[in-house]
C-alpha cells in the first residue's frame, strides 16, 4: 500500500540512512532549494534601497566632480548659471523625443532601445549600448554652455567600470573624470578611483587637429598632452581606461552629440 | 578541548587560547585585507561572526541527516548563501562601509575558519554548543582584526575610527604618517609579532619543530 501522507513520507525520508542514494539527492535538493529561496529573497527584498545608495551616491559624486573643476562652482554659484540634465538619442545626436529623465530607466529595459556592438566598434567590451543617455549641461549666466557631463561605462579587469567624463564646451578639452562604480583589485586597479591620478584628466586634450581621438591612459609616464599616468600593476585597468574613453568619444557613443555640439545646436 | 567543557569555556577559549587567527592561522587572507582602519575592521568582524554563528546553527540542526559524501557541499552552500544575505545587507543599510569592504564580504565564503568550525565541531555538536562556540571563534577573529586596525589605523593615518588622535603633518600637526601601515604587508609584520607575542607568554602554544638540521652538533649524538 503505497502511503500518500506527506508527514509519514518526510519522517520515512529522514530516517533513511545518510549514505543511501535517495536521501543524499534528497538533502542536496532541499538545502539547494532552501538556499536558493534565501537568496533571491533577500536579493529582491533589498533592491529598491540599494539602488537609492547608489543613486544618493552617484549625485554625490556628480556635485565632487563639478566641484572640483576650477572655476565651476562660481559658474554655478553665478545668477543664471544651471544645470540641466538631458536624455540624448545617441544615434542622431541630439535631445531624444518622447524619453525624459524620468522615463529613461523604463525606456532602457525595453531592448529594442539597445544597439549591438560589433567586436571591431566593441571598444569597450559592453557587447551592447543603449540608444539613450542621461547627459548634464553646465551653462553660465549668459546661457552659454561651458561644461558637459557624459556619463560612460566599460568592462575593466573584474567588472564594469561606471565613470562620468566631463568636458569643456569645445568638447576637445577634458575638464574632469569622476569614476562611479568600479569592483577593479583593491590598491591596484582600485586607485582609478584616487584623486591624484583623477586629477591628471584636468585639461588634458582628446583629439589632435585631424580630429583622431588621442587620448589614453600611458604605460608609465605621461608623454604627451593627450595622456595622463599609467597604473603600475594595474595595465588591464589602464587599458581598459583608454578603451571606454575612445569608445565614448568616438562615432558609436557620443560622437554625433558632440559634433552637435560643435555646431552650436547646444 | 574536552567535550566536557561548560558553555563559558567553549565560548571564552578561542579569544585567546585557542584564536583562530593567531594559533591555527586560518583566515589571515582578509585579516591582511580590511585592517586598514577600525571602522572596516569591525564590520567585517561583525559579518564574520555573523556567518559563523548562523552556519553553525544551521548545520548544527540538520547534521545528523548530512550524507557524508556531499557534506562539504552541503556546507559550502549554506555558508555561501548566509554569506550572500549579509552581503545584500551591508549594501542596503552600510553602503559606504561596503563599498569599502568590497569582494572581501563574498570572501567570507572561502574563510578558512567558517568551514574549519563548522566542519570540525558544528558537524557532532548540538546547535547551542555549536552557536556558542561558533560566537567564541567569531569574537576572537574579531579581537584579532581589531587589534590590527587599530595599530594600523593609529600610525598610518593617526586616527582611531575617524578621530584624529595624532595630528598630521598634512593637518598642520607633527606626526608624519606611516605609509607602511596601510599597505598590506605591515599587516603580515603585525600579525606575525602578534603571534610571537602571545606564544611567548603561553609556550605551550609555541609548535614543536617539524625538521631538526642534520648538521646541529646539539643533534649530532
Amino acid at each position: 500500500m503505497v502511503d500518500l501522507n506527506p508527514l509519514t513520507a518526510w519522517r520515512r525520508f529522514l530516517a533513511l540512512p545518510n549514505e543511501s542514494r535517495p536521501k543524499t539527492l534528497g538533502m542536496a535538493f532541499i538545502v539547494s532549494a532552501v538556499c536558493a529561496l534565501m537568496v533571491s529573497g533577500a536579493t529582491v527584498m533589498l533592491r529598491p534601497i540599494q539602488a537609492a545608495n547608489r543613486a544618493v551616491e552617484q549625485q554625490a559624486r556628480l556635485e565632487a566632480l563639478i566641484s572640483g573643476i576650477p572655476g565651476m562652482t562660481e559658474v554655478l554659484s553665478q545668477a543664471g548659471g544651471t544645470v540641466s540634465t538631458v536624455v540624448i538619442d545617441l544615434n542622431r545626436g541630439a535631445a531624444a523625443t518622447g524619453v525624459q529623465p524620468e522615463t529613461l530607466s523604463a525606456a532602457l529595459e525595453d531592448s529594442g532601445n539597445w544597439t549591438g556592438l560589433t567586436p571591431a566598434q566593441d571598444l569597450a567590451g559592453l557587447g551592447q549600448r543603449p540608444n539613450y543617455a542621461q547627459v548634464y549641461f553646465l551653462r553660465d549666466a549668459g546661457g552659454d554652455l561651458s561644461l558637459v557631463l557624459l556619463p560612460i561605462s566599460g568592462a575593466g579587469y573584474n567588472g564594469l567600470i561606471d565613470a562620468i567624463l566631463a568636458l569643456r564646451a569645445d568638447t576637445n578639452t577634458i575638464a574632469g573624470l569622476a569614476i562611479t562604480n568600479q569592483s577593479e583589485t583593491p590598491g591596484l586597479g582600485a586607485r582609478i578611483e584616487e584623486a591624484a591620478w583623477l586629477d591628471q584628466f584636468r585639461s588634458k586634450t582628446v583629439a589632435d587637429a585631424s580630429g583622431t581621438i588621442r587620448f589614453a591612459v600611458a604605460r608609465g609616464q605621461a608623454g604627451s598632452e593627450y595622456e595622463v599616468d599609467g597604473i603600475t600593476g594595474a595595465t588591464r585597468t589602464s587599458n581598459a581606461i583608454t578603451r571606454m574613453m575612445r569608445f565614448w568619444l568616438g562615432p558609436d557613443g557620443y560622437g554625433p552629440l558632440l559634433q552637435a555640439i560643435r555646431r552650436g545646436e547646444f | 578541548m574536552s567535550a566536557r567543557t561548560g558553555l563559558w569555556g567553549i565560548l571564552t577559549e578561542p579569544l585567546i587560547r585557542q584564536n583562530p587567527v593567531t594559533l591555527q592561522i586560518l583566515g589571515i587572507c582578509s585579516a591582511l585585507a580590511v585592517t586598514t582602519s577600525v571602522a572596516t575592521a569591525l564590520t567585517m568582524s561583525g559579518a564574520l561572526t555573523a556567518v559563523v554563528v548562523l552556519s553553525a546553527g544551521v548545520i548544527s540542526l540538520i547534521r545528523r541527516h548530512i550524507p557524508d559524501s556531499i557534506r562539504l557541499i552541503v556546507q559550502i552552500v549554506i555558508v555561501a548563501s548566509l554569506v550572500i544575505v549579509i552581503d545584500q545587507l551591508l549594501q542596503a543599510y552600510l553602503f559606504e562601509i561596503s563599498q569599502r569592504l568590497s569582494v572581501f564580504v563574498s570572501l567570507i565564503t572561502t574563510n578558512c575558519l567558517v568551514l574549519g568550525r563548522t566542519e570540525s565541531y558544528s558537524r557532532h555538536n548540538p546547535p547551542l554548543r555549536a552557536m556558542v562556540d561558533a560566537l567564541g571563534n567569531g569574537l576572537g577573529y574579531s579581537l584579532v582584526l581589531t587589534v590590527i586596525g587599530a595599530i594600523r589605523e593609529l600610525f598610518g593615518a593617526g586616527s582611531l575610527l575617524g578621530w584624529q588622535v595624532f595630528a598630521t603633518v598634512d593637518q598642520g600637526g607633527w606626526y608624519t604618517p606611516l605609509n607602511l601601515m596601510l599597505l598590506a604587508p605591515s599587516a603580515f609584520f603585525l600579525l606575525g609579532g602578534l603571534v610571537w607575542a602571545i606564544r611567548s607568554i603561553l609556550p605551550d602554544q609555541a609548535e614543536a619543530l617539524d625538521y631538526l638540521r642534520p648538521d646541529d652538533p646539539e643533534n649530532a649524538a
